[in-house]
């Protein structure tokens, strides 16, 4: 029984996620109406006048995530397809624990290396660059989750059997032949959901994005500015002094559960696609 | 015949040209690792003496020290290790061997998968809800410790799952068919063959915990706190707070003082980590089948 209630938890967890996010959002949209929230450009809750518009927050959220996604998705699936047709086992032996490192590092100290590393150096080379700018947090954030992608490309590359790459270089295919045309090919349904599940990841970053992107919600597409997430923004209402009630702490939560949603589909399309278009062999 | 051209030089060199990108791009992540260590390192190592461990914070950087963050980081990781280990591994022994088909278990464990892949902040948000406001517990350690806990959970579950499941039936047929009943066999003969899969789990999520900062942001916690707390119901600051606090500020001094608090960090993480791979070790060497 006891054992029984403990993994209801999770089923909690999750009802009171909803409906902490629900309430406080309704409260917002009350006030707010929702086509102003999803489609207004302006977003300025916090001084007069007031404007709700999400979209430069989105477009900041976009930005680092398409940025991280162009550095950790290549980079990646090119380590996998290294370690799992390639690599010597000692390679992996070096490799495979230096994944886990990068992977275990706390997100403020990628914040931190992007604030007093990438930038610097950005400047350097763009001496246009803000200090804060998107840049720089999707470098970190790509370094951030590039040790999921190849982590889960490098598990769907070799669970392809071998006799398939055997069919392949017995036609006289080159390893990079039997790359593209067999084994990744047959591993693509893990491939695809290991990169929805790496953006699911940037879209959520929050300490990184913070340090590093800025606090200043623009609707640009220039990653050498500084821009604002939904993730920095909910970080800088509370470390503000914000009242219980008022319309600035129902932002977060409008914000918050636009967030969750966005994850929270593409969890679901990670593990639907996982499911959908396995191929299975015996 | 004549007309016959081979391209095998071209397939050649395309080959050469790939296999060089992927290994370069493979070892760029070795590059990385280490550009970042040294960086940090080079940063705050001269920052680095008694003095900071035993300092509290303080608006000059000379004299800014961690004591009340690392206190704040050791009294929420006991508390999350005293709340999320006791529920994570019982609802994974529940899933795996009470309820492990059916609908309900198919849900529950879609659930906690989805759950796994909640951006942390949002749990920020739950926590701050619940527990800061609903409950009324305030920016307190014990709010801290709860929103963690929910937020290591599924790792643990999932942890624990697969070193339950690691287990051969026949250990289970075994016991059974001594008349153990099925606690008895859970007990006495499942939970011990799996424990050192589940400590590597528990270690992983406290390490996780450890360095989580976004979560308790939400919830409050101060990131000027002088002194030690003495009960769960007292303010805190944890290890990566302070750290957050110090990087976001201007002045130079201060982003050697957040190096020095990163050094201190990782070393308390990758003290952690050590103890996952030695108890891997050690398990692997002590159960065979």
């Amino acid at each position: 029984m006891i054992l029984a209630l403990s993994a209801f938890i999770s089923i909690f967890t999750t009802l009171a996620i909803i409906a902490v996010l629900g309430k406080e959002s309704f409260g917002f949209f009350q006030q707010v109406s929702i086509w102003e929230f999803l489609f207004g450009t302006h977003w300025e809750p916090l001084l007069e006048p007031k404007s709700f518009g999400v979209l430069p927050l989105l477009a900041g959220t976009l930005l680092i995530v398409v940025g991280s996604g162009l550095i950790a998705i290549p980079t990646g699936l090119m380590t996998a397809v290294y370690l799992s047709e390639y690599a010597s086992e000692r390679t992996r032996s070096i490799i495979k624990p230096i994944m886990e490192v990068l992977a275990g590092v706390p997100t403020v100290v990628y914040g931190y290396f992007a604030l007093t590393f990438i930038t610097p150096m950005i400047r350097l080379i763009l001496p246009d660059t803000q200090i804060f700018n998107a840049l720089s947090a999707s470098i970190v954030v790509g370094i951030m989750i590039l040790p999921m992608v190849a982590s889960l490309c490098d598990d769907a590359i070799r669970s392809v059997p071998v006799s398939l790459r055997q069919g392949g270089y017995a036609l006289g295919a080159t390893p990079f032949e039997v790359t593209k045309n067999v084994t990744v090919p047959a591993a693509f349904s893990g491939i695809i959901a290991s990169f929805v599940l790496a953006v699911s990841r940037a879209f959520g970053e929050t300490m990184a994005v913070t340090l590093a992107a800025g606090a200043t919600p623009n609707l640009t597409l220039n990653p050498l500015e500084s821009i604002q997430t939904m993730t920095a923004y909910i970080v800088q209402v509370s470390l503000g002094d914000t009242p219980a009630g008022g319309i600035e702490y129902q932002t977060i939560f409008a914000v918050g559960a636009l967030l969750f949603v966005v994850t929270l589909g593409m969890n679901v399309a990670a593990n639907w696609i996982m499911n959908r278009y396995r191929e299975v062999y015996e | 015949m004549n007309n016959f051209k081979s391209n095998i030089e071209k397939r050649k060199r395309i080959e050469s040209i790939f296999r060089t990108i992927c290994k370069a791009l493979t070892w760029t992540s070795l590059v990385i690792l280490v550009v970042l260590l040294y960086h940090v390192a080079e940063q705050g190592f001269h920052r680095l003496s008694p003095d900071f461990l035993s300092n509290f914070p303080s608006r000059f950087p000379d004299k800014a020290g961690i004591k009340s963050a690392l206190w704040g980081s050791i009294w929420l990781i006991s508390l999350v290790f005293l709340i999320s280990v006791p529920i994570g591994i019982s609802s994974a022994i529940y899933l795996e061997e009470y309820e492990n088909k059916g609908k309900l278990a198919r849900f529950i464990e879609v659930n906690i998968s989805n759950l796994a892949g909640v951006p942390s902040i949002v749990y920020g948000i739950l926590g701050l809800a619940i527990f800061v406001r609903f409950f009324g517990l305030d920016r307190s350690l014990i709010a801290g410790a709860f929103t963690m806990s929910l937020l290591i959970l599924p790792v643990i579950i999932i942890a624990s799952r697969e070193a339950l499941r690691a287990v051969p039936q026949s250990i289970r047929h075994g016991a059974y068919a001594l008349g153990a009943t099925q606690w008895q066999t859970i007990y006495h003969h499942v939970l011990p063959a799996a424990l050192p899969g589940i400590l590597t789990g528990v270690i992983l999520a406290m390490s996780r915990a450890i360095g989580e900062t976004a979560p308790l942001i939400m919830i409050g916690a101060l990131t000027y706190v002088a002194f030690v707390p003495e009960s769960i119901m007292d303010p805190f600051a944890t290890l990566p707070i302070q750290i957050f606090n110090w990087a976001s500020r201007p002045q130079a001094a201060f982003e050697e003082v957040a190096a020095a608090g990163i050094i201190v960090l990782l070393v308390v993480l990758l003290t952690m980590n050590l103890a996952a791979v030695i108890i891997r070790n050690y398990a692997q060497r002590k159960y065979r089948w």
